[in-house]
C-alpha cells in the first residue's frame, strides 16, 4: 500500500468537512462583528459605546436603547472585543498549562504522575464557574482573574487528555528508539511525543475555546464578571433582561451572537474530532494487520 | 473488589481534605483585613480588634483552619456576614430547592440522553443519526444562560406565554408547591446536559457494536434484541457512568446561572448574592458543598464502574 | 492428505464480488466449493480479502462493505441448497451458528468478557433450538467441552473468558461453533497469536471434529505451513481474486501461478532450503565455526566462561556482546534467571522463544530499556549500565536494535531521513553534510530507493518501513544488532526478504547479532547458533545444526514436533 500523494494534514482533512465550514462561517461572522465593532459602531451610528440616544425605552437607533438610554447597536458592535480576547488568552493558558502537565505526567509515570493527577483531581472537583466564584468572591471581579482562574480551571481538563495521548504513545518503538539514542527528556516530549498528540490537542483546543467562550459570558451575565460601564454580550443581557419583552434587542442581539460564535467553534471542534478519529482508526488498521500477519 | 473499592473511597476522602484545604486558603486571598471589609472605612481599631477576637481572626493561619474544619465536620458552617445568622439557618431551605432542580434535570437527561444515544448509535449513519448529532451538537455548545434567555423568549414572553420566567414563591412555602415554576430552570438544565450524555452513550455504543464478541453474537445467530440488550448494553454502563457523573457535576455549576435567570431560591442564588457581599461563610460552605457533592457522585460512578467489570469483580474471589 | 471422494458440496460460493461503499472491489469474483468433511484452506496475505471472503459464507458483510454480485449457498445435512445471500434476515439468522458457524482469529475480543463461558456456548443452543431442555442443552454444553479438550465440570463453565489462557479461549470459541452441529465451519485464522504447541493442538482439534462430523471446513490462513497440516485442497487469494485453486499436495509442491510459487518459496523450512536461499550463501560465514567447536561450545556458553576452544582471533578478542548472570523480576515474578549469552563479530545467534519466556526482556536488557537487572551484560569486554541514561553514546552507538513492528518502530510524523539520522546526530559528532550522506549511503545498503528519504512512513509499504529502521540500526555502523521478532509483523513475501537482507548485511559489515524470534523454522536461514529461552531460562544452546538434528531437551524436542512443516 505505497501511496504517492503526502497526506493532507488535520486542519486540513477537517476543514474539508462540511461541518467545519457551516463553523468557519459562523464564527467568521461573530469575530469579525467583534473585532471591526468597537470601531465601526460609533461611526455608523453616531454614538460611542457609554453615550446616550434618547431617553429610557425610546427607540434611539436600530435596535434601540437599553434602560439607561444608551444606543444598543452601538453598544453591541463593541461588547465582543474583551470577550474574545479574554476567552483566547484563558484557552491559552489552559491549554498550554495542562498539556505540559499532562506530558510530563504521562511520560513520567510514577510519582510525578500521581502528584500531577492527584492536584488535578482537586481542581476537577469544583464545577469550573464555581470555582470561579470562589475566586471573584475574595478578589473581585477582575480582568485577569477571569483569564487566569478560567484557565487553571481547564489546565486540569487539558491534562488528563495530553496524558492519556502520552501514554498511549509514550511506549511506541520510536520513542523507546528516541531513548536508545539518548534524546534528552525534554526533546523526546517536544519532538516526538508532541507532533503525535497535535490530534487531542486540537480538539481540547477547540472544546476550550467553545467553553471559555461560555464561562467569560455566563460570569459577565452574573454581573460578576467584565465589569460596567464596559459594553459586553454578557453584561448586556444581564442589563436588558428585565426588558426583555419590551425592548427585546438589548437582549436577543447578545444572546444571538454568543450562540453563533459557540456553536461556530463547536462544529469546528467537531469537525476536528472526526478528522483525529479517523486517522486513529487508519493507524488501528494497521494494528489489525499486525495482529493478522 | 472490595480493596479497590476501599481504595477508591481513601482517595475520596483525601481530595475531599484536599478540596477544604483549598476552599480555606482562598479567603487568605482576601485584600486587606475582612474585619475592615465588614465594619467598612469608618470603624474604630477597637471595633476592628474586637471582630477579628470575635470571628478568631487573631489566631494563626492553621488554627484557623482547624477551627474552621472542625466547625463544618460538626455542622457548624460559620457565621453569615450578611445576614447575622447561621450559615446552616441560611441554606437549609435552599438546599432543598435546588436538589429538585437538579435530580429533575438529573433524572430526565439521564433517561433521555440514554435512550436517544443508543436510537442515535443502532442507526448509525442514517438520517436519524444525522439529526440527532447535529442538534446535539449544537445545543452542547450553548451556555446556560443563552438556552435559558430563548426558552424565556419562546415559552414565556412572546410566542407561547405559558410558563412563568420568574420562581415567585410565598415566603415560607416551598417552591415545589407551585410545580409550574420548576418547568423552565429544569428544562434548561436538561437541555444543557442531555446532548453530552447522547453523544457519550451513541459512541461508546458504537464502540461496542463495532466490537469483536457483538460481531461474534450476531454470527452466532442470535436475534437482534439479545444482542443488543445482553451483549452490548451491559458494557456501555460503566464508561457512561462517569460521564453521567462528570454532567452531574456540570450540573451544579448550571444551577447557578439558572437559579440567577429563573430568580429560584436555591443554594446557586446564594452563592451569587455572597459573592457580591463578599460574604465568605457563606461562598465558603456552598463551594464546599458542591464540590462535596461532586465528589461523591463521581465517586458512585466509579464504584458502579468498578461492579459492572467483571475482569474487577472477579477480584473478590482472589 | 486426500480429500474424501464426495460429489455434492456443502459450501458453494459462485463468482463473489464484494466493493467497499465507495466502490472499491474487495472480492473480484471469488469461486469455491467445498465438499463435507473437506477443509479448503484459503490463503491470501494481508489485504487479499480472505476475511470478507469468509464472512460473506454467513452472509456477513462488515461495515463499509456491500455484497455487490455472485452467491453463496449451503446444503445443511442432505437437503435442498440455500442461498446465505438471498436469504431474508430471519432465514439467514437461523442458518448463522446452526448450519454455518464461525471461529474467529482473536479469540479474547470475540468472546463477551462480561459473560461466562458455559453461557455463552448455551446460548447457541437456545437461540437454535438445539435439544427438547435445559438440561439437555446443557449436557451439550458438556459434550462439546469435552469434544474441544476443555474440562466441562460445573466451575469451568462458569468462568469468564478473561480467566482463561488464549489457547483455551480459543477452544471455546471451537466449542460455541461445533455447539449445534454446523455442516459448514468457517475458520479465520483461528491460530495467530498462540505458541506453537497450542496451535498443534488446536489443529488436532478441529481436524478431528470436522473428519467426524462430515463437517465443511473453510481456514483462512497466511501460514502455507499450516496449509499442508490441515487443508485438504488450497485456493489462493490475491487482492480479491483467487489465483489458484487445487489440491494441497498439487500447489504447494507444484505452483502454477507465479504469485503462489512466489509464496510457496517465502516460506522458510527448518532444514534451511526454500526460499530464504541466500541464507545458503549466508551459512558460509559460519565456516569459522568448526565442527570440533560444536561440543563444547554448547557448555561454555550456558556457563558464561567464554568459548576457550575458539579459534586464536576470537580468543584474543572478547565477544562483541556477552550477557551473564542476568536476572531480572518483577515483583515475586522471575522473568529472566541467570541467562548467559554470548555472540561474536560476524555471528548470528538465534534467541527462540514462545511468548512469556522472556525473550523481549533479555533483548531490551542488553538495548538498555529494561528495567534494572541482576548480572552484567557487556560489549566487546566493556560492561554496559542498565540504563541507556547512563550508557556513554560510543556505547549507544556500539548497540543498536530493530524493533518487531516497522508500523510502531518509526514517528509517523518524521521523515525516513530524519528517522535515520537521528542516531547520527545524538550520537555522532558528523556534520550536516557527512549525516545526510551516511543516511543516503546506508539507505542504499538496505536496498531502500532514496528517492523515499523524504516520505512519511505512512506513505510506505511494511517492508520499506522495515527497511528504513534497520537503516536507522545500521546508520551508526553498530557492533552488535538487536533484531527483536522483525519479520512478524509483516507479510510471508516480505519477510523472506527482509530475512535475506539481514543475512547480506551482517556478512558485509561483520557485526555481531541477536536474532530474536518464536519461529524456529528461520534458524537454518540466520543463525549459526540457537539458544532456547523458556521461562526465563536457556534450557538449551548449541550451533543450530546441534540443536535442530538432536535437541537435548524436551522442551525443544516438543517445538521441533509441533512446527508445521510444508
Amino acid at each position: 500500500m505505497t501511496a504517492t500523494t503526502t497526506r493532507p494534514t488535520l486542519l486540513r482533512r477537517a476543514l474539508a468537512l462540511p461541518q467545519a465550514k457551516i463553523g468557519l462561517a459562523l464564527t467568521t461572522v461573530v469575530v469579525a462583528v467583534a473585532l471591526l465593532g468597537p470601531w465601526v459602531g460609533p461611526w455608523l451610528t453616531g454614538h460611542d459605546t457609554t453615550g446616550f440616544a434618547g431617553k429610557p425605552f425610546q427607540s434611539g437607533g436600530i435596535a434601540g436603547t437599553d434602560g439607561l438610554g444608551r444606543d444598543v447597536l452601538t453598544r453591541f458592535l463593541a461588547g465582543g472585543l474583551t470577550l474574545l480576547i479574554y476567552a483566547v488568552l484563558a484557552t491559552a493558558l489552559g491549554l498550554v498549562l495542562g498539556a505540559a502537565l499532562g506530558m510530563v505526567a504521562g511520560y513520567s509515570g510514577g510519582r510525578l504522575d500521581s502528584l500531577i493527577m492527584r492536584g488535578s483531581d482537586v481542581l476537577l472537583s469544583f464545577p469550573q464557574l464555581v470555582f470561579a466564584l470562589l475566586a471573584i468572591a475574595m478578589i473581585g471581579p477582575e480582568g485577569w482573574l477571569l483569564v487566569l482562574v478560567i484557565g487553571i480551571t481547564h489546565a486540569p481538563r487539558v491534562a488528563r487528555v495530553a496524558r492519556q495521548s502520552t501514554v498511549a504513545v509514550k511506549d511506541a518503538d520510536f520513542i523507546r528508539a528516541a531513548r536508545m539514542y539518548a534524546l534528552p527528556r525534554r526533546r523526546i516530549l517536544l519532538r516526538e511525543v508532541l507532533p503525535n498528540i497535535t490530534g487531542p490537542l486540537m480538539v481540547e483546543l477547540g472544546l476550550r475555546l467553545t467553553y471559555s467562550i461560555g464561562y467569560v459570558a455566563s460570569l459577565s451575565f452574573l454581573g460578576l464578571g467584565i465589569q460596567p460601564p464596559t459594553a459586553d454580550w454578557g453584561l448586556m443581557i444581564n442589563e436588558n433582561r428585565i426588558a426583555l419583552v419590551v425592548e427585546p434587542w438589548g437582549v436577543l442581539l447578545p444572546v444571538l451572537a454568543i450562540a453563533v460564535l459557540t456553536v461556530g467553534t463547536n462544529l469546528i471542534t467537531d469537525s476536528l474530532a472526526s478528522a483525529a478519529a479517523r486517522s486513529s482508526d487508519a493507524t488501528t488498521s494497521h494494528t489489525a494487520k499486525e495482529a493478522s500477519a | 473488589m472490595f480493596r479497590l473499592i476501599l481504595r477508591r473511597l481513601a482517595i475520596s476522602v483525601a481530595v475531599l481534605w484536599l478540596v477544604s484545604l483549598l476552599v480555606f486558603v482562598a479567603t487568605l486571598l482576601l485584600p486587606g483585613d475582612p474585619a475592615r471589609a465588614i465594619l467598612g472605612q469608618q470603624a474604630t481599631p477597637e471595633r476592628i480588634a474586637a471582630l477579628n477576637e470575635q470571628l478568631g481572626l487573631d489566631a494563626p493561619v492553621w488554627q484557623r483552619y482547624l477551627d474552621w474544619l472542625g466547625g463544618v465536620l460538626t455542622g457548624d458552617l460559620g457565621t453569615s456576614a450578611a445576614s447575622q445568622g447561621p450559615v446552616t439557618e441560611l441554606l437549609g431551605g435552599r438546599i432543598g430547592a435546588s436538589l429538585v432542580l437538579l435530580v429533575g434535570a438529573a433524572v430526565i437527561s439521564t433517561a433521555g440522553g440514554l435512550a436517544l444515544g443508543t436510537w442515535s448509535a443502532l442507526r448509525r449513519g442514517r438520517a436519524v443519526d444525522h439529526t440527532v448529532s447535529g442538534i446535539s451538537l449544537v445545543v452542547a455548545a450553548l451556555p446556560e444562560f443563552v438556552i435559558g434567555v430563548a426558552l424565556i423568549v419562546v415559552l414565556s414572553t412572546t410566542v407561547l406565554p405559558v410558563f412563568p420566567s420568574v420562581t415567585l414563591a410565598p415566603p415560607g412555602e416551598p417552591v415545589w408547591s407551585q410545580p409550574i415554576q420548576l418547568v423552565l430552570p429544569i428544562l434548561t438544565l436538561t437541555l444543557v446536559v442531555t446532548p453530552y450524555i447522547t453523544r457519550m452513550m451513541r459512541a461508546t455504543m458504537s464502540e461496542v457494536l463495532d466490537s469483536g464478541y457483538i460481531e461474534m453474537a450476531r454470527l452466532k445467530g442470535l436475534p437482534e434484541r439479545v444482542v443488543i440488550t445482553r451483549h452490548a448494553v451491559p458494557h456501555a454502563i460503566g464508561p457512561v457512568a462517569q460521564v453521567v457523573a462528570i454532567q452531574l457535576a456540570w450540573l451544579a455549576g448550571g444551577v447557578v446561572v439558572v437559579e440567577f435567570l429563573f430568580r429560584y431560591p436555591g443554594i446557586g442564588q446564594a452563592l451569587i448574592d455572597a459573592v457580591n457581599n463578599r460574604d465568605v461563610a457563606v461562598v465558603q460552605a456552598i463551594t464546599l458543598l458542591i464540590a462535596g457533592v461532586y465528589i461523591v457522585v463521581n465517586l458512585i460512578a466509579d464504584i458502579v464502574g468498578i461492579m459492572t467489570n467483571p475482569k474487577l469483580r472477579a477480584e473478590v474471589s482472589r | 492428505m486426500t480429500a474424501p471422494t464426495t460429489v455434492a458440496h456443502t459450501l458453494v460460493a459462485r463468482d463473489l464480488r464484494v466493493d467497499t461503499v465507495t466502490g472499491q472491489p474487495v472480492l473480484n469474483g471469488v469461486s469455491y466449493e467445498i465438499a463435507p468433511g473437506e477443509v479448503l484452506a484459503l490463503v491470501g496475505e494481508s489485504g487479499s480479502g480472505k476475511t470478507t471472503a469468509g464472512l460473506a459464507a454467513l452472509g456477513h458483510f462488515r461495515r463499509g462493505l456491500v455484497h455487490s454480485g455472485g452467491d453463496v449457498s449451503v446444503q445443511p445435512g442432505g437437503a435442498a441448497p440455500v442461498s446465505v445471500l438471498a436469504a431474508g434476515e430471519r432465514e439467514r439468522r437461523s442458518l448463522r451458528g446452526s448450519t454455518v458457524a464461525y471461529i474467529p482469529q482473536d479469540p479474547a475480543a470475540s468472546l463477551n468478557p462480561a459473560l461466562r463461558i458455559g453461557r455463552q456456548i448455551c446460548e447457541v443452543l437456545e437461540t437454535h433450538g438445539y435439544g427438547a431442555s435445559a438440561a439437555e442443552r446443557s449436557a451439550r454444553v458438556v459434550e462439546v467441552l469435552a469434544e474441544v479438550g476443555l474440562p466441562a465440570d460445573e466451575s469451568y463453565r462458569r468462568r469468564y473468558p478473561h480467566e482463561l489462557s488464549g489457547g483455551q479461549q480459543q477452544r471455546v470459541g471451537i466449542a460455541m461453533a461445533f455447539a449445534c452441529r454446523p455442516s459448514v465451519v468457517v475458520l479465520d485464522e483461528p491460530t495467530t497469536g498462540l505458541d506453537v504447541t497450542t496451535q498443534t493442538l488446536v489443529l488436532r482439534t478441529v481436524a478431528t471434529l470436522t473428519a467426524e462430523h462430515d463437517t465443511a471446513a473453510l481456514y483462512i490462513t497466511h501460514d502455507l505451513a499450516v496449509v499442508a497440516t490441515i487443508a485438504h485442497r488450497v485456493a489462493v487469494l490475491r487482492r480479491g481474486e483467487v489465483v489458484e485453486c487445487g489440491s494441497t499436495e498439487e500447489v504447494l509442491r507444484a505452483p502454477s501461478h507465479a504469485y503462489t510459487l512466489e509464496l510457496v518459496t517465502a516460506v522458510p523450512h527448518l532444514d534451511g532450503t526454500g526460499a530464504a536461499a541466500p541464507s545458503a550463501s549466508g551459512a558460509h560465514v559460519v565456516e569459522s565455526v568448526s565442527d570440533g567447536r560444536h561440543a563444547a561450545e554448547r557448555h561454555d556458553v550456558a556457563s558464561g566462561s567464554g568459548s576457550a576452544s575458539a579459534s586464536n582471533g576470537d580468543r584474543e578478542r572478547p565477544p562483541a556482546l556477552s550477557v551473564s548472570d542476568l536476572s531480572v523480576s518483577y515483583g515475586d515474578h522471575r522473568v529472566l534467571h541467570d541467562v548467559a549469552l554470548e555472540v561474536r563479530a560476524g555471528e548470528c545467534l538465534m534467541l527462540l522463544g514462545e511468548s512469556g519466556s522472556g525473550k523481549t526482556t533479555l533483548s531490551q536488557c542488553v538495548a538498555g530499556l529494561g528495567r534494572p537487572h541482576a548480572g552484567t551484560v557487556s560489549v566487546s569486554g566493556s560492561p554496559l549500565a542498565a540504563s541507556t541514561q547512563r550508557r556513554t553514546a560510543e556505547q549507544l552507538r556500539a548497540v543498536q536494535y530493530v524493533f518487531q513492528s516497522p508500523y510502531s518502530s518509526l514517528n509517523p510524523r518524521k521523515t525516513i531521513a530524519q528517522s535515520v539520522e537521528l542516531p547520527l546526530r545524538t550520537l555522532t559528532d558528523l556534520d550536516a553534510a557527512a549525516r545526510r550522506e551516511r543516511v543516503t549511503e546506508t539507505l542504499e545498503r538496505v536496498r531502500l530507493d532514496p528517492a523515499l528519504a523524504d516520505r512519511l512512513p505512512d506513505e510506505l509499504s511494511g517492508g520499506q518501513r522495515q527497511r528504513a529502521a534497520i537503516a536507522r540500526g545500521l546508520v551508526t555502523t553498530p557492533d552488535v544488532l538487536l533484531c527483536d521478532e522483525v519479520t512478524s509483523a509483516l507479510d510471508v513475501s516480505v519477510q523472506a526478504t527482509i530475512v535475506d537482507l539481514l543475512c547480506e548485511l551482517r556478512r558485509e559489515l561483520g557485526m555481531a547479532m541477536l536474532f530474536v524470534t518464536h519461529n524456529i523454522a528461520l534458524a537454518r536461514h540466520v543463525a549459526d547458533r540457537i539458544a532456547v529461552l523458556r521461562g526465563g531460562e536457556v534450557v538449551e544452546s548449541g550451533t543450530v545444526d546441534e540443536v535442530l538434528d538432536s535437541p537435548s531437551h524436551e522442551y525443544t524436542r516438543e517445538l521441533l514436533a509441533n512446527t508445521p512443516r510444508m
